[in-house]
């Protein structure tokens, strides 16, 4: 049963791999752009939820009312002000900036809230539990997670395919020059691309906050699950990108059952293998 | 006489270091077809990426509706009226036939061209409207970007090497079907390297040769070796 424990607690965790990986994947499919900061910009969402919450004494998940826009805002001008100036034909310059940005995050939160871990309380959410008989758990805020990551991925699917903006998404990421002739502003475009990844980014810090405790550190590992659970679902697939964080979460998790120092190495496995066997991820996507 | 609805002066245009047009005049009157005609690299596909933006140049140097445009992003200059069928298509790959054309609708500008049109002017559209538009044959892609440039409603329409790599009997079709594209007053330029399908359709005609213009008047009173000469530069 500890077994069937793990597999379960690894799916849920899945979910939110799957936010830290659908903001990357979005913004790497658009406009082929690497964030490096991506990490980084979870951890400063979450900082962020600690401060509305013990400003305002909101409730955690409240605070995402204000957190989502605000990140959604800083985005479109990251993208505008300093990012669109790095993209080209080179891609070198966007990581460049995007490390860069990723150093800058870390020493930023570092100097103003301290090394400190941090925690965002989410009252009784933290330790309610919904009983599924024999003898297993499954936590209400992972389930909330696992569910906001479902609701997020469809959500963004949705916007992709079926709306203009996605239209509009699909079309700079084939041809910019062209999507220019059709009145396509691409820096605007960009711009709300990188404002979505954010909002997605911003829910993933708010999660991951009342999840476990934080500091200014925890970026960057963060980063490397969003990459690995995008490149074992396939590059440019919403969907394989959930698919992507549940194997992860799951290998980790039976990692852990199997020895409590394997958990990390478990996952990084599952990746190595996947990226051995299936070069382009599960579930690559089918490109005409 | 009507003032030029374009105005090309002296426009130079290049690529890094690399020199492509030296120097072109050119004027499109309100309801004119010019024909561009040109051996290859004469600079007549840079002339139309300086003209549609994607190809910044002095501003003075483009004039539309007696404003400069030369230095407008090609977005700013969609949102003018001019719209531009590429040489070699350059559908979205991801975009199926109906979205490809609701693309070229965003511009937001209002006329007699919507979706329906389209499906009107070239009804296998109209059949094919939800498959990705790689699956379509080389003519129907064709269609799909006369018809994606239509749906913002230009006041200007560039066709650049329609022809291109098409079958000669879709060639026709094609070019059957241009009088009912240009014959509500329509602008348009048509760039080809087939001179005679070019200046059958067109009141007026450049030719460019080693990025300047070597010859321009009216396709009536233009004679074969004139052309020819120009053309080739003997």
């Amino acid at each position: 049963m500890d077994w069937v424990n793990a597999v379960l607690q690894g799916v849920l965790l899945g979910g939110l791999y799957a936010l830290f990986a659908a903001g990357l994947s979005l913004i790497f499919g658009v406009m082929r752009l690497v964030n490096i900061a991506h990490g980084d910009f979870i951890v400063l969402a979450a900082f962020l939820g600690l401060v509305v919450t013990t400003t305002l004494g909101l409730h955690s998940l409240v605070a995402l009312l204000i957190v989502v826009p605000f990140m959604a805002l800083l985005g479109y001008l990251l993208q505008r002000c300093v990012l669109n100036q790095t993209l080209g034909k080179d891609i070198l310059p966007p990581l460049l900036v995007t490390f860069g940005l990723s150093v800058i995050i870390q020493n930023g939160l570092l100097e103003v809230f301290t090394a400190n871990p941090q925690k965002l309380s989410a009252g009784a959410l933290e330790t309610a539990s919904i009983p599924l008989g024999a003898g297993l758990n499954a936590g209400v805020l992972p389930v909330l997670t696992f569910a906001a990551a479902v609701v997020i991925i469809a959500l963004l699917q949705w916007i992709f395919y079926r709306t203009a903006l996605g239209r509009a998404f699909r079309a700079v990421s084939d041809n910019q020059d062209i999507a220019q002739l059709m009145g396509l502003n691409k820096s605007h475009i960009f711009g709300l691309a990188m404002a979505l990844s954010m909002a997605v980014i911003a829910i993933a810090g708010i999660f991951l906050a009342v999840r476990t405790s934080f500091d200014p550190s925890v970026g960057p590992a963060r980063l490397i699950f969003g990459f690995e659970a995008v490149i074992i679902g396939g590059l440019g697939n919403l969907w394989g990108t959930l698919i992507g964080g549940i194997i992860l979460g799951v290998s980790q998790n039976i990692g852990a059952q199997i020895n409590p120092g394997w958990q990390l190495l478990a996952g990084h496995i599952a990746f190595l293998v996947v990226l051995a066997v299936r070069p382009r991820g599960l579930f690559p996507r089918v490109d005409g | 006489m009507s003032d030029p609805i374009l105005k090309i002066q002296n426009l130079e245009a290049y690529y890094g270091d690399f020199q492509a047009l030296f120097g072109i005049n050119c004027e499109v009157k309100k309801g004119e077809i010019i024909a561009i005609i040109g051996a290859n690299g004469a600079g007549k596909t840079t002339l139309m990426r300086a003209i549609t933006g994607l190809l910044k140049s002095e501003p003075d140097m483009v004039q539309w509706q007696g404003s400069p445009v030369g230095a407008l992003r090609a977005d700013q200059v969609a949102g003018l009226g001019i719209a531009m069928v590429p040489e070699g298509r350059q559908l979205f790959p991801s975009l199926s036939v109906e979205e490809n054309l609701k693309i070229g609708g965003q511009v937001g500008r209002s006329g007699s061209w919507n979706l329906e049109a389209v499906f009107e002017l070239f009804p296998i559209l109209k059949e094919r409207r939800n498959v990705p538009s790689t699956a379509l044959s080389g003519g129907q892609q064709q269609m799909v970007a006369i018809g994606r440039a239509l749906m913002s409603n230009p006041d200007l329409l560039l066709f650049d090497e329609i022809s291109l790599g098409l079958a000669p009997i879709i060639i026709k079709t094609i070019y059957d079907a241009l009088p009912n594209i240009v014959g509500d007053g329509m602008t348009s330029i048509i760039v080809e390297q087939d001179i005679a399908k070019a200046l059958s359709v067109s009141d007026r005609v450049y030719c460019l040769q080693e990025g300047r213009v070597s010859l321009e008047g009216d396709v009536k009173s233009i004679s074969r070796e004139e052309i020819s000469n120009a053309y080739f530069g003997v």
